[in-house]
C-alpha cells in the first residue's frame, strides 16, 4: 500500500508542477503594442447587424492603416458575448488584465455595453461603443474612456419620432424590448412625441429574442393608437414587423421603425418594408466615398455594410490615428488626442468627439423605397432629411455626464 | 485505502491552489472556480448524500449573489454583512422551497424544485431591484471586517480560498456528524430510516436549507469577485451545470464536486473563445457518458479502482 | 366597447384565441410526454429538442429539396420517430430499471447535444419558414384578425390528440401497451415482444413532438433554442394533468393555454409563470395531478 500512496502522491505533485509550468508561459503584452478587442453578439439577435461580418470591417481598417502602429504589429481579439452582460464584462476585464488590451470595440447590446463601460472606467481602456443605442452611455453611465459612435437613442428619436408625429401620428403605443436599450429608446421617443403634441396611450415590454409577437400586437391594437412604436432592433424588429403585417395591424396603425438597419430591410424585403421611416448615421449610397467603401466591403463579404459595420471601420481608423498622434497607447493621452481629432473618412466628413463621449456627426432621416423605386439589390433608402450633429444628438449642455461639465 | 488516495489528491490540490497567483493563472478565473466548487459541494450534500435531486439549485446561488450585490450597491453595507445577507436569504428560500418540495419524493420532488426555481427566475427578471436583463453591475468589493481591502485580486483570492477551504472542511464535518449519518441513511433507504423512528421530513428540509445556504456562500462570493449579479446566475442552465459538475466529479464523494466544477468551468472558459455552441455539445456528451458508463463520476471511479486494487492485494 | 373588470372584451377574446393556439401546442407536446412517461416511466427532457429537430427537418427539406409543408407534416415526424428509435435502443433501454432520475439526466444531456449541434450549424437567430399557400390569409373575427394558419394548427392538434387517446384507451394495441407498462414480465409471458412495443412508444411520443415542430415552424422562427424554453412549461402541463394520464395532458394543455392567454391581458410578463405556480399548487394539493390516478 505504501507503493500505491507514493505513486498517487507523485502523480499529484507532477500534475501540479506540470500545470504550473504550463501557466508560467502566460503572455504579458509589451507596452505600446496596440491590442484591439471586439466583443459582440456573434450568433444571436444582433449577429447580422455587426457580428462576424463586422470583424471584417475592423480587419479592413487595420490593413488600410498599414497593419502596424508605433512600429509594432496590431493584434485583434474577438469574442461572442451572447447578449450576456457577465460574459461581456468578464472578457473585457480578462483581456485588460491578461492580454494588454488597449482598445475595445463593440457591444451591440446596450445592457452588455453598460456593463463593459463600467470595466472601461475601472481598467482605463478606451471603449468605442458601436452598435449599442442607449444614450445613458454618454449621460448617467458615462466614463472618461467611453466613445459613443454611429448613433444613440436620442438621435434616433429626434429623427424618426419627430418625422412620424409631424406626419400625423399623434397617438403612440410602444412595443419595447425589455432591457436597457428598449427602455431608453421608448423614453427618448416619448419625449419627442410629447414635445410635438402627441400622446402615448400605452406600452408593453417584450423579452429579447421573442419570435411570436401576436399577443403583444393584439394589446397594441386594442389600445386604439395610430402609431405602433417598435422600440426594438435586429431580429426582434424583423419579427415584430412581419407579425404586424400578418395580423393586419399595419393597416390601422403605422409602424415606427425606431431602430432599423440595412440588414433588417434586406431580411424583410422591400414589399414588407416599403414606406418605413427610419433614421441612420450612414448609408452606402450617399456619395462617391461611401459607395466606394460599400463596393469594397461587398466584394469581401457579399453584403453591403450597415451603418455599424462602417462605424467599426471608422472607429478603428480614428483610434489608430489618435495613437499615432499621441505617440503612445497610454489611455489618457489617447483620449486627449481623440477629443482633439477631426474625423473625416468614409463615415463622416465633419465628425468630432465631445466631452461626454458622443461622436457628433450628421444623421439622416430616410424612407424605405417601394420595389418599383429600387434599381438594384441593396438600393433601399431615399433621403428625406439631413440632421446636423448638434440637432440630432442634442446640445452638450443637455448631457448629465459628469465629465461634460 | 481509497481514503488515503483522496487525501493525497486533496493535499496536491491545496498546494496548487495556494500557489495559483504565482503560477500565472488568472486569479479571477481561479476565484470563479472556487465559487462554483462551493456551489457544487453544496449541491452534492443534497444529491450525493441525501439523494435528493434539486433541479433548480441555481435559485439559491443566484439569489445570494443578487442580495449581496444589492446590499453593497444600494445599502452600502459592509462586505461581510452583505455576504451574510446573501447566505441568509438563500437559506430562507431553501427553507420555503424545501418545505414545499419535501411533500413529494423522487421525480415529483425534482419537478417542484424546478417549477419554483422558474418562479424565482421570473421574480429576478421582473423585480426592479434586480435590474432585469442588465442585472446588478459594478459591485464594489469593499474590505473584510473594515480592515483588509479586497480590491486587489491577489488578496481577494486568498480570502476566497480560505472560505472555500472552510466550506469543504465544514461539509466533511456535517457528513461525518450524527446528522450526516441520518441523512445518509435517508438517502440510502428512506423507509428504513422512517421505521427507525426518525422524522425524515425534518431532516430532509434541514439538509435542503444547509445545501441552499452553502450554495449561497458561493453565490455571494461570486458577486464580489466578478462584481456582477445577473440572470445567468438564476437561470435553468446554471442549475443543469451544477448537476453535471457533481455527476461528473462523483456524487457522494467530497472531492468529486470540486474536480467536476473545475473541469466544467475550465471548459467553458477556454472553449467559449472559439464558438460558444460547441460547449453545449461537449457538456451534453459528458452528461450522456456519465449517465451511461460512468455513474460514479471521476473521483468515484478512482476510489473504486483503488479499492479493487487493494482488496486484490489483500486477498 | 364592452369591458369585463375594466379590460376590453375584444382584447380578452383575442388573447383567448391566441391562448387556444398555444394551448393546442401544449396539448400535443404534453401528450407525447405523457405517453412516454405513462408507458415507459421516462421523463423525456429531450422533448423540446426533438420538437426543434422536427421544425428543422421541415426547413431543411424545403430549402434543399423543395419538399413542401404538406409532405413535411409526414416526413418530419417520421424522421424524428426514427431518431427516437435510435435513442431508445442505444441509451434508454439500458437504463430501464434504474432510478428514473438517470433517464431524466440522460435526455437532458441529449437535448444539450442536439441544441448545440444545431446552433453550430445554423446560428442562434431563427430562420423563417413560409406559411403554405393554401393556408395563407386571414379571417376577420370582428374583435381581431386571425391568420387562417393558426386555426389550422388548432384543428390538427386537437384531431391528433383525440386520435391518440382513442388508440391508447380503446384499441387492443393500446391495451397491450398499458399491460406492458404495468407488468412487463407477465405481458412478455403472453408472447408479446415487450421491448419492441416500448421502443415504438418512445418513437411515437417523440414523433408527436416532431409534428408539433412542423406545425410551429411558420409561426415562430425555426431556431435551435425554440424547444428549450418550451420544454419546462410542457413538463409543468403534464404534471398538472397527471403524469400518466393521456386525457389529462390534452385537457390541461388547452386549459393552461387559455389561462396563459388570460394572464396576458392582465399582467403579460407573468403569463408563463402562472403555469408554474399552478403546478406547485397542484403538486401540493393533489399530487397525482388533476386527472391522474395512482
Amino acid at each position: 500500500m505504501k507503493t500505491l500512496d507514493f505513486k498517487a502522491s507523485r502523480w499529484a505533485l507532477a500534475l501540479a508542477a506540470g500545470l504550473g509550468v504550463a501557466f508560467l508561459g502566460q503572455a504579458h503584452a509589451a507596452n505600446d503594442q496596440v491590442v484591439i478587442g471586439d466583443i459582440d453578439d456573434m450568433s444571436a439577435v444582433y449577429a447580422d447587424v455587426i457580428g462576424p461580418t463586422g470583424v471584417e470591417a475592423i480587419k479592413m481598417a487595420i490593413a488600410d492603416f498599414g497593419g502596424t502602429a508605433l512600429g509594432k504589429p496590431i493584434t485583434l481579439l474577438t469574442a461572442d458575448h451572447q447578449n450576456k452582460p457577465d460574459i461581456g464584462a468578464s472578457k473585457y476585464r480578462e483581456w485588460a488584465d491578461q492580454s494588454g488590451l488597449t482598445m475595445l470595440l463593440g457591444g451591440s447590446n446596450t445592457g452588455v455595453s453598460l456593463a463593459m463601460a463600467k470595466v472601461a472606467g475601472e481598467k482605463k481602456v478606451p471603449f468605442f461603443a458601436v452598435g449599442a443605442a442607449g444614450s445613458s452611455l454618454t449621460n448617467a453611465d458615462c466614463t472618461p474612456y467611453t466613445v459613443h459612435y454611429t448613433y444613440d437613442t436620442t438621435s434616433l428619436a429626434n429623427g424618426t419620432a419627430t418625422a412620424m408625429v409631424q406626419g400625423g401620428g399623434k397617438k403612440w403605443f410602444f412595443l419595447t424590448a425589455d432591457y436597457a436599450f428598449g427602455t431608453q429608446l421608448q423614453e427618448a421617443a416619448t419625449k419627442v412625441v410629447l414635445k410635438n403634441g402627441g400622446t402615448v396611450v400605452g406600452s408593453v415590454r417584450v423579452p429579447l429574442g421573442t419570435t411570436d409577437f401576436s399577443s403583444f400586437l393584439l394589446q397594441a391594437q386594442s389600445s386604439g393608437a395610430d402609431v405602433i412604436g417598435l422600440a426594438n432592433a435586429g431580429t426582434d424588429f424583423v419579427n415584430s414587423l412581419k407579425s404586424a403585417n400578418e395580423f393586419g395591424i399595419s393597416k390601422t396603425m403605422k409602424p415606427a421603425a425606431l431602430l432599423a438597419f440595412l440588414s433588417d430591410i434586406h431580411a424583410l424585403t422591400l414589399p414588407a418594408a416599403q414606406g418605413l421611416t427610419l433614421t441612420t448615421g450612414w448609408y452606402w449610397d450617399l456619395n462617391d466615398t461611401t459607395r466606394a467603401f460599400g463596393k469594397r466591403f461587398f466584394e469581401k463579404t457579399g453584403r453591403m455594410p450597415t451603418m455599424n459595420q462602417a462605424g467599426y471601420y471608422s472607429s478603428t481608423l480614428t483610434y489608430l490615428n489618435a495613437v499615432k498622434a499621441a505617440g503612445t497607447t497610454d489611455p489618457d493621452k489617447v483620449m486627449e488626442a481623440l477629443r482633439a481629432a477631426k474625423i473625416n473618412d468614409i463615415f463622416t466628413t465633419n465628425g468630432y468627439i465631445r466631452k461626454d463621449g458622443v461622436m457628433v456627426h450628421d444623421m439622416y432621416v430616410m424612407q424605405v423605397k417601394t420595389p418599383a423605386e429600387s434599381k438594384a439589390p441593396w438600393d433601399y433608402y431615399k433621403v428625406v432629411r439631413k440632421m446636423d450633429g448638434e440637432e440630432a444628438f442634442g446640445p452638450l449642455s443637455d448631457s448629465t455626464c459628469q465629465y461634460a461639465k | 485505502m481509497p481514503q488515503q488516495v483522496s487525501n493525497r489528491i486533496e493535499w496536491a490540490l491545496l498546494l496548487l491552489a495556494v500557489l495559483v497567483p504565482f503560477l500565472g493563472i488568472y486569479p479571477i478565473f481561479a476565484m470563479k472556480l472556487i465559487c462554483f466548487a462551493i456551489f457544487a459541494c453544496a449541491f452534492n450534500l443534497l444529491l450525493g448524500f441525501t439523494r435528493l435531486l434539486s433541479f433548480g439549485h441555481a435559485a439559491y446561488f443566484g439569489v445570494a449573489a443578487y442580495a449581496t450585490a444589492w446590499c453593497r450597491l444600494r445599502l452600502n453595507l459592509p462586505t461581510e454583512l452583505s455576504v451574510l445577507a446573501g447566505v441568509a436569504l438563500s437559506a430562507a428560500l431553501g427553507f420555503i422551497i424545501g418545505m414545499l418540495a419535501s411533500r413529494r419524493t423522487g421525480i415529483y420532488f425534482a419537478m417542484i424544485t424546478l417549477a419554483l426555481a422558474q418562479c424565482v427566475y421570473f421574480f429576478c427578471l421582473q423585480a426592479p431591484a434586480t435590474g432585469g436583463e442588465n442585472g446588478l453591475q459594478g459591485v464594489p468589493r469593499g474590505s473584510l471586517f473594515g480592515v483588509l481591502p479586497l480590491q486587489s485580486d491577489f488578496t481577494m483570492y486568498y480570502v476566497v480560498l480560505i472560505i472555500g477551504l472552510l466550506v469543504y472542511l465544514g461539509i466533511r464535518r456535517i457528513v461525518h456528524s450524527p446528522f450526516g449519518q441520518v441523512i445518509k441513511a435517508i438517502g440510502e433507504h428512506e423507509p428504513r430510516a422512517i421505521s427507525l423512528g426518525y422524522s425524515v421530513d425534518h431532516y430532509k428540509v434541514l439538509a435542503f436549507v444547509l445545501s441552499a445556504a452553502i450554495a449561497g456562500i458561493g453565490g455571494s462570493l461570486k458577486a464580489l469577485v466578478l462584481g456582477l449579479a445577473t440572470l445567468s446566475d438564476v437561470h435553468q442552465s446554471t442549475s443543469g451545470e451544477v448537476i453535471l459538475m457533481t455527476l461528473l466529479g462523483g456524487t457522494g464523494t467530497f472531492l468529486g464536486p470540486v474536480i467536476g466544477s473545475s473541469i466544467v468551468i475550465t471548459l467553458q472558459e477556454y472553449l467559449s473563445d472559439s464558438v460558444g455552441s460547441w460547449v453545449s455539445v461537449i457538456i451534453g456528451c459528458i452528461f450522456v457518458v456519465c449517465v451511461m458508463l460512468f455513474r460514479k463520476g471521476i473521483i468515484g471511479e478512482v476510489e473504486a479502482y483503488v479499492a479493487r486494487r487493494s482488496s486484490k492485494t489483500n486477498a | 366597447m364592452t369591458t369585463i373588470l375594466g379590460y376590453p372584451l375584444p382584447a380578452i377574446l383575442g388573447q383567448l384565441i391566441l391562448g387556444l393556439v398555444n394551448g393546442s401546442f401544449y396539448a400535443i407536446l404534453s401528450l407525447g410526454l405523457a405517453v412516454i412517461f405513462g408507458l415507459l416511466r421516462i421523463v423525456n427532457f429531450a422533448h423540446g429538442a426533438l420538437y426543434m429537430v422536427g421544425a428543422f427537418v421541415a426547413h431543411i427539406i424545403l430549402v434543399n429539396f423543395g419538399i413542401s409543408y404538406w409532405f413535411a407534416l409526414i416526413v418530419a415526424p417520421v424522421a424524428v420517430g426514427i431518431l427516437g428509435v435510435g435513442i431508445e435502443r442505444a441509451f434508454l433501454s439500458r437504463l430501464r430499471g434504474l432510478d428514473p432520475l438517470y433517464g431524466l439526466l440522460l435526455t437532458f444531456g441529449l437535448a444539450l447535444i442536439a441544441e448545440g449541434l444545431m446552433q453550430q450549424k445554423f446560428g442562434s437567430s431563427g430562420m423563417s419558414y413560409p406559411v403554405p399557400a393554401l393556408l395563407q390569409g386571414v379571417y376577420n373575427l370582428g374583435f381581431m384578425i386571425i391568420p387562417i394558419y393558426r386555426l389550422w394548427v388548432v384543428v390538427v392538434s386537437i384531431s391528433v390528440c383525440i386520435a391518440t387517446w382513442l388508440v391508447i384507451e380503446k384499441t387492443s394495441l393500446g391495451a397491450i401497451l398499458r399491460a406492458a407498462t404495468e407488468n412487463s414480465q407477465l405481458t412478455q409471458a403472453f408472447g408479446i415482444n415487450v421491448p419492441v412495443y416500448l421502443t415504438a412508444t418512445y418513437a411515437f411520443g417523440v414523433g408527436l413532438a416532431g409534428l408539433a415542430g412542423v406545425l410551429a415552424a411558420p409561426i415562430t422562427q425555426v431556431s435551435p433554442l425554440m424547444g428549450s424554453s418550451l420544454v419546462v412549461v410542457v413538463f409543468a402541463v403534464v404534471v398538472i394533468g397527471g403524469m400518466g394520464s393521456i386525457m389529462g395532458a390534452i385537457v390541461s394543455g388547452i386549459i393552461l393555454g387559455l389561462l396563459e392567454g388570460l394572464t396576458k391581458v392582465v399582467y403579460a410578463e407573468a403569463s408563463t409563470t402562472v403555469i408554474f405556480i399552478i403546478m406547485a399548487v397542484v403538486l401540493l394539493v393533489r399530487p397525482v395531478g388533476l386527472f391522474g390516478r395512482e
